[in-house]
């Protein structure tokens, strides 16, 4: 039988704010244990909290980002539950009224293929503390840093229907978070962290079939393992007869495997309501339109201008317009270079994101920097070097040597252009080869390649090889 | 010394007649004295209360005194003190001294008043004769035998002994009015709104509300005046300036329009008590007030509706005592689980637990729209015959407890009969209206109290139309015996 894969995500992007959502402490990351808690955040007797109004703003603005409705009237309720590291024996998030809802945001499945994913909702919530197993011989710390800290849990809807479809959603997600500045994105520091709903069914069934929650999926490859995993376990028990049960499943990254955390048997009922301590988040026409002045060009409408300015493909757009440090980089090229957009995208997309790879460097810590760079490609439209001269010229600025125009100046690799110096060479070329232009006149015009690199070798690369294609072809012909 | 009114102590301190120290030591000496009858305070801080006597000594001396300074007054141990023990009447919290001060705390700090303790009261505020603390109950100065009422039970006694001239209440179903009512004694609930809840040990975060109480109007209303005000920790704080609560006290009341709800007067209510009530409204109609029959049509519905609320905001904001960061930890816990359920078990008194049980029934998933979602639709409609009353009258009057204080362990076995005895307080906190009660007369020698309603706001017009009666009557200056 053919199965379908069934995927729906929750992204929980811990939003970028100083201070917590419902109380004064600060939000840094690393602190030494509970130095960042204060009577709020411990939910000591007595205390209430205060909604940071920053939260609501970078909601709204993720809500204007992915064509969503921002709800003018929305509810903070009280999920309860008891843990230690969840000091008032409830979480304050958004159940029936979330701040944001129906959107929907466009992914790239392939170069050629866009799916739109829809939002279901996108609510603000506070994170819990952690606890600390380690360390403690027997017993658990509570560390209550982390506890308040603001949360964006973006729900989507089962819409996608591989472990591909959903990475590509998940990277879509964090490079917008990042894009609107409501979020860092660092998934080691668990600031980006998701869940993942999945189902199969067979192939043409309507009817969804039963999901399992897989938890603590906090890197990209691991969503695409835990996906994978899950899928085949889900197909693998069908085939044999059995069902699969609705639960929460963690997801083991050492093992790659998923286990069972709980069933829906022994899941809390989390007695939501609304929290009678905090007043209905209410948000007017007026601070929608004065949200929407601040947003940054979102990806999908840069991608479009890349292709309408610089000509490029709409594959090329898109890796260009992944981050908005990419994107912001590419320009910064193509403006230094005078306005080379096709040329600027080969050497970003290239060279330099290899040479980045390679030395697992964001763009942000390039060692090439976009003037030297776009002054590098200015020289090449020019002719001052080829393009094979340049990726010399390149190495030297990743080394650090300075500006394109110090480079070709030092190392002597201005492109020879003079048609008789060139001329001189080729001359020089066919008559330490006789045996060579023998076979090229009998026909063999392959040894025309073994010309023309006779020639750059005895130029180090540096003559203009559409010169010595011309010259060669008319020289040897003569 | 301990007849006179914050008013007249205030004067004599800005005066001279007497310092803060020898004011507090009086009181001090009082408590010690008489209090051992009473029960009425969990904690008293002798050595601070002086000091801070000495400091507002001071500050009298120099000439910046307000009208509450040097006045010495008892605080209800539901409100958060640095340093000083906040049980909330309960072995819950009976290890815990709270790091920070409540706003209501800061307050009258500023204002230099001098804490010389903290009152009992119901365990965490739940019931309405004093009986639930883990501290033992309170009894009636009126009458050993009886309850002062409660949750407020300790503060109201105190003010009703003589031992402080005013003290601090929290009133989430009648927890101020009832008291003072049973008390013979002046209690305010402010509007839901106009005092700060920061630092307030939560029953019912949408209902609970603190106020003062006083022997007078006039102290009541000082007292309001240091206590209200906007607070950005309490996001349902109202941002409005406190009114002047004193200017408007001699307002003549001709022509203020009384409207009496006929659903206060019906079955349940006590004859003695309804004479009293009676008697009380014949002087409002001689100071010049029109009276008239309203009707609060799903006025029996409050006791229910709030027996919702209540129960499920509690179950919530009490699973925070868990043993985990504060407060009661059972011995040598087994494992997690073990650790929740004992401390809990034996942290909670009985009554705490059946409103925790209450309300998380009432929450559960099945039940959320037949009982909570049903009770905010109630709670709505008795808003609404609110709003509609107070479009033809100024101030809405009646009993503020269908009878005088009842015997200790009467209803004590009989939790709804308990709960009944706050039928005509319940529905202003739910409406979140100012509400008041004043000594109105006695039935079968116990207090009676006058229960005063306004409209969102109108603490002025309250404490205008109590001190206007207070002036020609004098039920508030009774004395209970044996605290002459």
């Amino acid at each position: 039988m053919e199965w379908e894969t069934v995927i729906g995500l929750e992204i929980h992007a811990q939003l970028a704010t100083r201070s917590k959502i419902f109380s004064a402490a600060s939000t840094r990351y690393g602190a030494e244990p509970n130095t960042q808690a204060c009577a709020v955040d411990l939910g000591l007797p007595g205390v209430l909290p205060v909604l940071n109004a920053e939260v609501v703003r970078m909601a709204v603005k993720f809500g204007l980002a992915t064509h969503s409705s921002v709800a003018p009237r929305s509810v903070f309720a009280r999920k309860n539950y008891f843990y230690p590291d969840l000091p008032k024996g409830y979480q304050i998030s958004q159940y029936e009224l979330p701040i944001v809802h129906d959107g929907y945001l466009d992914i790239e499945v392939d170069e050629d293929t866009v799916k739109r994913i829809g939002i279901t909702r996108a609510h603000l919530e506070e994170d819990a503390g952690k606890s600390l197993h380690e360390d403690f011989h027997g017993l658990t710390g509570i560390d209550l840093n982390r506890a308040g800290t603001p949360l964006l849990e973006i729900v989507s809807e089962p819409d996608m229907r591989s472990a591909k479809e959903a990475v590509a959603y998940m990277k879509k997600i964090h490079s917008l978070v990042q894009y609107l500045g409501i979020c860092d994105g660092n998934m080691q520091e668990g600031s980006f962290r998701c869940d993942a709903n999945v189902s199969v069914r067979p192939q043409g069934q309507e009817a969804f079939g039963t999901r399992a929650e897989l938890k603590n999926i906090n890197s990209f490859r691991f969503v695409e393992q835990a996906i994978n995993y899950e899928v085949e376990r889900q197909i693998a028990l069908l085939e044999s007869g059995g069902t699969v049960v609705q639960e929460t499943r963690l997801f083991d990254a050492d093992r790659h495997e998923t286990r069972p955390m709980r069933t829906k048997e022994e899941a809390n009922d989390y007695r939501y309501f609304p929290d009678p301590d905090l007043l209905p988040v209410e948000i007017d026409p007026a601070f929608i339109a004065e949200v929407t002045q601040t947003l940054p060009e979102l990806p999908e409408v840069k991608k479009q201008r890349f292709m309408d300015d610089y000509g490029l493909s709409a594959y090329d757009a898109g890796v260009l317009t992944a981050t908005r440090e990419l994107g912001d980089y590419f320009e910064a090229v193509v403006g230094v270079s005078g306005g080379l957009g096709k040329l600027s995208a080969n050497w970003v997309m290239g060279e330099l994101s290899g040479a980045l790879n390679k030395a697992g460097l964001e763009i942000g810590s390039s060692p090439v920097s976009a003037e030297a760079l776009g002054g590098m490609l200015r020289r090449i439209e020019d002719g001052t070097i080829s393009g094979k001269i340049a990726k010399q010229v390149f190495e030297a600025l990743w080394a650090g040597a300075g500006s394109a125009d110090e480079v070709i100046e030092s190392q002597g690799l201005m492109q020879i252009t003079d048609s008789s110096a060139i001329e001189d060479i080729i001359r020089g070329v066919l008559e330490n080869s006789p045996k060579q232009v023998e076979q090229y006149r009998t026909g063999q015009e392959k040894v025309f390649g073994y010309f023309v690199g006779q020639v750059m070798k005895a130029t180090q690369g540096k003559a203009n090889p559409k010169q010595v294609n011309e010259l060669l072809k008319k020289m040897i012909n003569d | 010394m301990h007849h006179k009114t914050l008013v007249e102590l205030g004067a004599g301190l800005r005066q001279g007649a007497y310092s803060s120290e020898e004011l507090t030591r009086a009181c001090l000496d009082r408590v010690a004295m008489l209090d051992n009858q009473l029960n009425s305070f969990i904690t008293v801080i002798e050595a601070q209360a002086l000091q801070t006597a000495r400091d507002a000594d001071a500050r009298i001396r120099s000439g910046a005194a307000g009208p509450l300074t040097g006045i010495p007054y008892a605080h209800k141990d539901i409100f958060c003190t640095r340093g000083v023990k906040t049980s909330c009447g309960s072995r819950m919290l009976d290890n815990f001294i709270a790091p920070y001060d409540a706003t209501v705390t800061q307050q009258l700090n500023a204002a230099g008043a001098v804490m010389i303790g903290k009152t009992n009261m119901d365990e965490f505020a739940m019931g309405s004769s004093n009986e639930t603390s883990f501290y033992g109950p309170v009894t009636n100065p009126w009458d050993s035998e009886t309850v002062p009422g409660g949750s407020s039970g300790g503060s109201a006694a105190a003010v009703a002994a003589r031992l402080v001239p005013v003290s601090t209440g929290t009133d989430t179903g009648g927890s101020i009015r009832q008291p003072a009512a049973l008390c013979g004694i002046t209690g305010l609930k402010p509007t839901y709104g106009r005092v700060s809840r920061y630092g307030m040990i939560a029953f019912a975060s949408s209902l609970d509300q603190a106020g003062p109480f006083a022997r007078t109007a006039e102290d009541a209303a000082l007292m309001l005046g240091a206590m209200a005000g906007f607070d950005p920790r309490d996001s349902t704080s109202v941002e409005r300036a406190p009114d002047d609560y004193t200017g408007g006290l001699n307002n003549s009341l001709q022509g203020l329009k009384i409207g009496l709800p006929k659903q206060f007067f019906g079955e349940g209510l006590d004859s003695g008590v309804a004479a009293a009530v009676e008697a009380a409204l014949d002087e409002y109609r001689k100071l010049g007030a029109v009276i008239t029959e309203i009707s609060l049509p799903n006025s029996q519905l409050a006791v229910p509706t709030y027996y919702v609320v209540a129960p499920a905001e509690c179950s919530s904001n009490l699973s925070r005592f868990d043993g985990v960061r504060f407060g009661y930890r059972a011995k040598d816990p087994e494992d997690l689980e073990d650790l929740y359920k004992r401390s809990r078990g034996e942290g909670f008194g009985a009554e705490v637990k059946r409103r925790i049980m209450i309300g998380t029934y009432a929450l559960s998933a099945g039940y959320y729209d037949a009982y909570y979602l049903k009770a905010q639709q109630v709670r709505r409609l008795i808003r609404e015959d609110f709003m509609r009353a107070f479009e033809q009258v100024n101030v809405i009057m009646g009993p503020t407890s269908p009878s005088v204080a009842f015997r200790l362990g009467e209803k004590s076995n009989d939790p709804v009969t308990m709960y009944l005895s706050d039928i005509y307080t319940i529905a202003v906190n739910l409406a979140g209206l100012p509400g008041m009660s004043i000594p109105a007369g006695f039935a079968a020698d116990m207090p009676v109290g006058l229960q005063l309603i306004g409209n969102y706001f109108e603490e002025a017009r309250l404490l205008n139309a109590a001190h206007r009666y207070q002036q020609v009557t004098d039920w508030h200056t009774r004395v209970p015996q044996g605290f002459e």
